[in-house]
């Protein structure tokens, strides 16, 4: 009974999905997707424009209600769970269009991505009671320590979101997501817009947070390079629908992949 | 803009004043303000005291719209809840003011978290016109809830008094309201800098991804309106033992406007700026009168266009600085440092 | 009929009636909103200047009534196209707190400038309106209250029928649906803007000589001009037909409070903050009103 936890932990499935189905008005976004990730794995969701990728994650992080269909985190139904809580559960999140707080610094941002970790009450940090200096000052070791080394962005802390370029404003949104310490990190396109070195950054960056925290991933994205290297399974959606589900060689070969991207012809 | 700060530790980089030159500024300004009532006249003192309630007041309502991007039009509402409550206890039970005051400020709190609900479902000018009514509502309650607030009479209040040292005077007002005030100042400022802080910008600037991120933006909003009323309360309980008297008309939408333009006009999320607002909003006025005071010299009947030119000068501030200033004092403070911080060299 | 019943009847019929006085001065909202999606919090004053330029005409130029509602309505348009100019097309795409702020500044603006001109005393028009009250039976409506009740409903039906079917107030509605969209199919956007600004000026004039005709000009006259919030909440911010509702509703309920509630308390009066209770319970429930269009959240 004292044996180790991990060797089961391995092939668990930290987050699943079944027969999601998400519709706005008349328009079906999703239909009937199933998923199922393993625990400490990198799955890769790809798809042609408008196939319902962020929607996907957008159900899971907890921002749209499915009308049918279940999202499964850590073993608990979280289909109808506030996003918030999600949060608090584990669930790490960048953004397609970054989504960082403009009116804030590099290192504001990053310190709220923990925002559902501390403890602090709104009175204790207006006083700035010892309890509440504690923890802004383990916040800032940890956020450094964890974040801004690891993704090589110190010397960035003061400067205004604003004033970054894209690739930059990218990795702060990764470091964000990481300084909630996330069980599971959904990736929307990690390295759209960026150029070669900075697209290898960052797959290093992905691979590290999986290899060296444990840290589940499932990233969007539409570089074949990034999705075939980093990733053990891919789920491909077109129109709502997932049409395939593999290892990178066979959605390399599945002829309904290959018809999704490339139409009728290339099939 | 900080040049040449080298800090050692996250501890010292995490601090408010991180520099020796902003510690002594610091330090001298608080000296002047020490010093204020012993040089000043009376004019001057009771000008001191009202800038000081306002300031504290707007600076509340700088962290729900500033910090938060909440819209309230209903701020004085709130300073009236906190300075009714606070002249009820004091003048019917006999509370001391250091008990008054907070409780003033504790009150105006529930206020603010009962207005603070519709937020859950509305936003933006929907939300405006919400504390719109809450102010026009708490205004009818002032007035007609004759039996607790004294209907227009109001009520009266004895001065404070500590240990039988009773503030009867403009200056022992000045100290209390100062240092109110300050304690206040620093408070939003270790707000800002902290857990809730961060929650309340997210809020203003990406509340879809802030929720995602992990902030419960109700909470969060609720907080905010909380801690915005509960300011405004301390300000009105502060109002009260200064001018020992309250009455339904001392905290019309007027007010709330007057609020918001220092707000604005100071820099919206400023806390500084809050300050330079304040300072502004309540001198011009001032200088008016004074130019219509020496005006009436050559032309008798400039007196009588005080008032309405007031209210041109006061809606034209607002105006320009929209068009021209929307960050407000604070900006053109920090365009000017950054100025200097270079000059003679440019940019 | 027994005289609890008269006395029901009287209020609603008061009520009727003097919501369409609140529907005349919510369409300087309505107008605005449908068109720019901004709230004029300045419709008042624009109301209120409106007035003292007819009264001026009439005064100063002699102009008989007609000549003068034109020359104030003239004015207005010509007022509406300069604030928008010079006012709120530098704030265009700005948060809401600052195009909120800068009416409430133009307001004050307005109200100080009125009173510098015209004085603070307050003024009359001549009776334009026959005097003999109407009577409905034992039902008795001031002339007072009717008349303005029937310009309310002509000008509602006048520009809610402009908006429907001329392609200026198609290309209004338009614009305010979805300025891209709009401009991408040809609509000139500034021009449509200025004249919107224009229309609820002239709007807000009417609006603001009735009001005047009734109650008498000063600088004050502005401040029904808040008053009349609830009205646009409950009709739905972007809906004339639902200023028309919302006022009808509101000057009912009103009433029926003034008339059952107000003899319970001794010596209040709930009129005044009724309104403003069913203004918060509207937000509550159905925030767009009656007949106000949803607003979808655009992610």
């Amino acid at each position: 009974m004292t044996g180790s936890p991990v060797v089961e932990s391995e092939s668990r499935d930290i987050l699943s999905v079944e027969g999601l189905s998400l519709s706005f008005g008349g328009l079906a976004a999703l239909s009937l997707v199933d998923l199922s990730v393993r625990q400490g794995s990198i799955t890769g969701i790809i798809g042609p424009n408008g196939a319902g990728k962020t929607s996907l994650l957008n159900c899971i992080s907890g921002f749209y209600r499915p009308q049918a269909g279940r999202v499964t985190f850590d073993g608990a139904d979280v289909t109808r769970v506030a996003p918030d809580r999600r949060a608090a559960l584990g669930v790490g999140r960048t953004f397609q269009n970054v989504a960082l707080f403009e009116g804030m610094t590099v290192l504001d941002n990053v310190k709220l991505g923990a925002h559902s970790r501390l403890r602090s009450g709104i009175v204790s940090t207006m006083l700035f009671t010892p309890g509440a200096r504690r923890e802004e000052l383990a916040l800032r070791e940890q956020v450094e320590h964890e974040v801004f080394e690891f993704l090589e962005i110190e010397h960035l802390r003061h400067r205004t979101v604003g004033s970054l370029s894209y690739g930059l404003q990218k990795r702060v949104d990764l470091a964000r997501a990481l300084a909630m310490r996330p069980r599971i990190l959904l990736l929307d396109e990690p390295v759209a817009g960026m150029n070669e070195e900075e697209t290898e950054d960052m797959a290093r960056f992905i691979l590290d947070v999986q290899e060296e925290r444990n840290v589940t991933v499932v990233l969007i994205e539409h570089d074949m390079g990034v999705v075939m290297d980093l990733c053990e399974r891919i789920a491909v959606l077109s129109f709502g629908e997932r049409i395939a589900l593999g290892t990178p060689e066979e959605i390399q070969r599945d002829p309904e992949v290959i018809r999704a991207y490339l139409g009728e012809e290339a099939a | 803009m900080l040049i040449g700060n080298y800090q050692e530790s996250y501890a010292s980089d995490e601090a408010i004043f991180r520099t020796p030159a902003t510690r002594v500024w610091m330090g001298l300004a608080l000296l002047a303000a020490v010093l204020f009532p012993f040089v000043a006249g009376d004019y001057l003192l009771y000008l001191a005291n009202l800038m000081g309630v306002l300031a504290l007041s707007a600076l509340g309502l700088n962290i729900l719209i500033g910090f938060t991007g909440q819209i309230s039009l209903g701020h004085a509402a709130f300073m009236g809840v906190g300075a009714y409550a606070t002249a009820i206890l004091a003048s019917r039970l006999g509370v001391p003011f250091w008990l008054s005051i907070p409780a003033g400020g504790a009150l105006a709190c529930g206020a603010g978290m009962v207005v603070g609900v519709p937020s859950l479902r509305i936003k933006g000018l929907y939300l405006a016109i919400a504390t719109l009514a809450a102010q026009v509502i708490f205004e009818w309650i002032f007035t007609n809830w004759t039996s607790v607030t004294g209907g227009i009479r109001g009520l009266n209040v004895a001065p404070a008094s500590l240990a039988g040292w009773r503030i009867d005077t403009d200056a022992r007002a000045y100290f209390l309201i100062m240092t109110v005030a300050v304690a206040h100042y620093l408070f939003a400022t270790n707000l800002r800098r902290t857990r809730w802080g961060r929650a309340f910008v997210a809020v203003r600037d990406r509340d879809v991804a802030a929720e995602i991120v992990g902030v419960n933006l109700f909470r969060t909003k609720i907080l905010a309106f909380m801690v915005s009323s509960y300011f405004a309360g301390i300000a009105g309980g502060l109002w009260v033992y200064f001018t020992k008297v309250v009455t339904p008309e001392n905290f019309p939408l007027s007010l709330s406007i007057q609020c918001l333009a220092i707000v604005i006009v100071g820099g919206l999320g400023s806390i500084k700026g809050t300050i330079y607002g304040t300072v502004f909003m309540t001198l011009v006025p001032e200088l008016l009168k004074a130019t219509t005071g020496l005006a009436r010299q050559v032309w008798p009947t400039a007196q009588s266009y005080l008032f309405p030119l007031q209210d041109v000068v006061f809606g034209l501030l607002i105006v320009v600085f929209l068009i021209f200033e929307p960050h407000g004092l604070a900006e053109v403070w920090n365009r000017m440092k950054r100025f200097f911080s270079l000059w003679p060299f440019e940019k | 009929m027994s005289d609890g019943l008269v006395h029901l009847l009287q209020l609603l019929v008061s009520g009727v009636v003097t919501g369409g006085i609140y529907a005349l001065v919510a369409m300087g909202f309505v107008v605005v909103y449908k068109a720019t999606r901004v709230i004029n919090f300045a419709t008042g004053e624009f109301m209120m200047l409106g007035a003292f330029f007819g009264w001026s005409a009439m005064s100063a130029l002699h102009a008989p009534f007609a000549v003068a509602l034109l020359v104030a309505v003239a004015a207005a348009a010509l007022l509406g196209m300069a604030t928008e100019r010079l006012v709120l097309r530098p704030l265009l795409g700005q948060r809401t707190i600052s195009v909120i702020m800068v009416t409430i500044g133009l307001a004050a603006i307005f109200k100080g400038l009125a009173q510098i001109v015209w004085s603070g005393d307050y003024r009359t028009f001549p009776a334009i309106f026959p005097r003999a009250p109407l009577e409905l039976g034992p039902l008795i409506i001031p002339s007072r209250q009717f008349y303005p009740f029937l310009v309310a409903v002509g000008a509602i039906l006048l520009v809610g029928l402009a908006f429907r079917f001329t392609r200026t107030g198609v290309a209004m509605r338009a614009t305010a649906d979805d300025q891209m969209a709009a401009f991408g199919m040809g609509i000139d956007i500034r021009r449509i803007f200025s004249l919107s600004w224009s229309l609820a000026a002239m709007t807000a004039a009417v609006a603001g000589i009735v009001v005047g005709i009734i109650g008498g000009i000063s600088p004050q006259l502005g401040a029904i001009g808040l008053r009349t919030f609830p009205v646009v909440i409950l009709g739905g911010l972007d809906s004339i037909g639902g200023a028309l509702a919302g006022g009808v509703i509101i000057g009912v309920l009103e009433n029926l409070a003034g008339g059952y509630i107000d003899p319970l308390l001794d010596g209040t009066s709930v009129k005044e903050v009724v309104p403003f209770v069913v203004l918060v319970i509207t937000l509550m429930v159905r925030p767009y009103g009656l007949f106000g269009t949803r607003e979808v959240e655009r992610l």
